[in-house]
């Protein structure tokens, strides 16, 4: 049977067009989604039963005693740590707040070492936004800066971006332009009308360079910029307030280079600038499909979207502080639940060292390196494959997320939900 | 003589990294994010022979990749996809943002005759550290 209409639960592109061919139950067919989406799909190899370290070794226990066992590990951290949250859904994310606020712990999402640095960004300057259905059928421009969405959002630029065909774009790629800037010739870059090849770090003096031209200031700038020549900079300025409708996308090339946020604050400055000129938006390229979702959850429930330190009473956000790569850094962190996410994989040697020493529980679908530094394991059911929820695109847009198959697995909503329980009830023992 | 080049390295996303990042255990994840990408300038000065991998070294840390060219790098820039043989080498200072500098460390790349960890090595010496269970 093929089911139709299906959303992709990989990157935050979220693509709502997939189907996918499903017989005795399983899956067997994967039409439309790109190599990332197909994988994703087809599946891989699961944790088979849920865990718990004895004797320095991983064994096979039941559901109810990882959930106990998980339960007493949170229940009797000073400074627990809940991080993850981005392949999963947003009633798991919901879940989580609850729960991190049960324990007195932080919670964090795997934005901070992603596009935390953007939302920083857009809490410094605010955000010229719009859904990508308004660059589909508007967008005579498309600046991608830092971004590679040929590799990490293949259907990007077919769906919503250089190469997609709308409502009042109806030549597509043929009528629009492509600026890429990045620090190497990119897959995404051979697909550009204007490459500005760019050195490691330097992206804040170039966007600098780029709105003092905007801003008809161009003559106080040197002969070259970074290594750019002025004349390249005033082709690309030039380029952006000759368009009707203008769309710069960001990537991580801003957020993991020196000057982090501060570079997205940069981006964002400079579309704001264009604005005084013609319509431009500035969106960021967001990572996992529901990376932006447990931004959503969280912001609307603590009033902070990323790195929120639930044991003071009132919710502090404070990255740099509250942040998982700095707790941990820092030795603060004295356990940590990791859900839907691989940091032992993601972030810095040093900083998992710092994981290695604290009991670490998970939950997750399949097995990676935060497996073998976990002391419980509870595996759960895909979402948006093997359990419904409500995911955000890049954009902001939420959608529902539909069950294609049954499992065997408990969904990330519900283990989170039985270890809240758990909690609480060791509270009333207390 | 032992030649060494001094790069920049920058982390990022590849196609075959994200089709195996949920499969992390599996050969296709190895051969996918234990690489480094060298240009094509830096790849002959280094004089890498075809059984030969590189070690990158970083004030942070070391790791040996496989290394292979790529045409769209610049000289003086290496790139490893996202993962924990990347991670080897990044530093944890977040800069008060939380966000480590995962792109634009500088390292040093000389040509090595050591294998690849595979992704079970990588983690073999860390849950002896502490932990609960140990």
């Amino acid at each position: 049977m093929m089911e139709e209409d299906i959303l992709c639960p990989f990157c935050g592109c979220l693509c709502d067009d997939i189907k996918v061919e499903v017989d005795e139950g399983r899956i067997v067919g994967v039409k439309r989604a790109c190599r990332l989406g197909m994988s994703k799909f087809m599946g891989h190899e699961r944790i088979a039963a849920p865990m718990v370290r004895r004797d320095g070794e991983l064994v096979e226990t039941s559901y109810e005693e990882a959930y106990e066992r998980a339960a007493q590990i949170l229940k009797a951290a000073k400074r627990p740590l809940l991080y993850g949250w981005c392949s999963t859904v947003c009633e798991t994310a919901k879940m989580g707040i609850l729960l991190a606020e049960e324990v007195g712990g932080v919670i964090d999402s795997t934005a901070t070492v992603c596009h935390g640095p953007s939302i920083i960004g857009i809490e410094e300057k605010g955000l010229a936004g719009s859904t990508l259905g308004q660059v589909k059928n508007r967008a005579d421009l498309i600046v991608f800066w830092g971004a590679n969405p040929a590799e990490a959002h293949p259907r990007h630029t077919l769906r919503y971006s250089s190469n997609s065909t709308g409502m009042f774009t109806p030549e597509g790629r043929g009528g629009r332009k492509v600026i890429v800037v990045d620090v190497r010739r990119t897959r995404t870059a051979k697909n550009a009308d204007k490459f500005v090849l760019i050195r490691p770090g330097t992206d804040y003096e170039v966007i600098a360079a780029l709105r003092m031209i905007v801003k008809g200031k161009g003559d106080l700038l040197p002969d070259a910029v970074a290594g750019i020549a002025k004349s390249d900079l005033e082709e690309v300025a030039d380029m952006m307030k000759a368009a009707k409708f203008g769309a710069v996308l960001i990537g991580l090339g801003l957020t993991h280079s020196r000057g982090r946020y501060k570079n997205v604050d940069g981006a964002l400055s400079l579309v704001a600038d264009l604005n005084g000129f013609t319509k431009f938006v500035v969106l960021a390229m967001r990572g996992h499909y529901n990376v932006a979702g447990f931004g959503q959850v969280c912001a609307w429930e603590t009033g902070y979207p990323m790195a929120v330190d639930l044991s003071r009473g009132a919710p502090y956000f404070n990255p740099g502080e509250t942040a998982a790569c700095d707790l941990l850094a820092r030795r603060e962190a004295d356990a940590m639940m990791v859900v839907a996410a691989d940091p032992a994989s993601n972030f810095p040697r040093k900083t998992v060292e710092a994981m290695a020493e604290i009991p670490v529980i998970q939950v997750d679908p399949f097995p990676n390196p935060t497996t073998f530094l976990s002391d419980v394991v509870i595996p759960t059911a895909v979402c948006g494959i093997e359990a419904e929820g409500t995911a955000y695109r890049m954009d902001g847009l939420s959608l529902r997320m539909k069950k294609v198959v049954d499992s065997v697995y408990p969904t990330d909503e519900e283990v989170v939900e039985n270890i809240l329980d758990r909690v609480r009830r060791l509270g009333d023992d207390n | 003589m032992v030649i060494i080049l001094k790069a920049i390295m920058i982390s990022g996303r590849t196609l075959g990294q994200g089709a195996s990042l949920e499969a992390k255990m599996s050969p296709e994840f190895f051969n996918a994010t234990s690489t480094c990408a060298i240009s094509e300038s830096d790849y002959n000065a280094l004089g890498i022979s075809g059984d030969e991998n590189v070690l990158v070294r970083t004030e942070f840390g070391e790791v040996v990749l496989s290394a292979r060219k790529d045409d769209g790098l610049p000289p003086g820039v290496i790139f490893i996809p996202m993962g924990p043989w990347a991670n080897a080498v990044v530093g944890q200072n977040t800069g008060g943002c939380g966000c480590p500098l995962f792109k634009g460390t500088e390292a040093e790349v000389e040509p090595t005759k050591t294998r690849v960890k595979d992704v079970c090595e990588l983690f073999a010496d860390l849950k002896g550290l502490g932990g609960e269970g140990s």
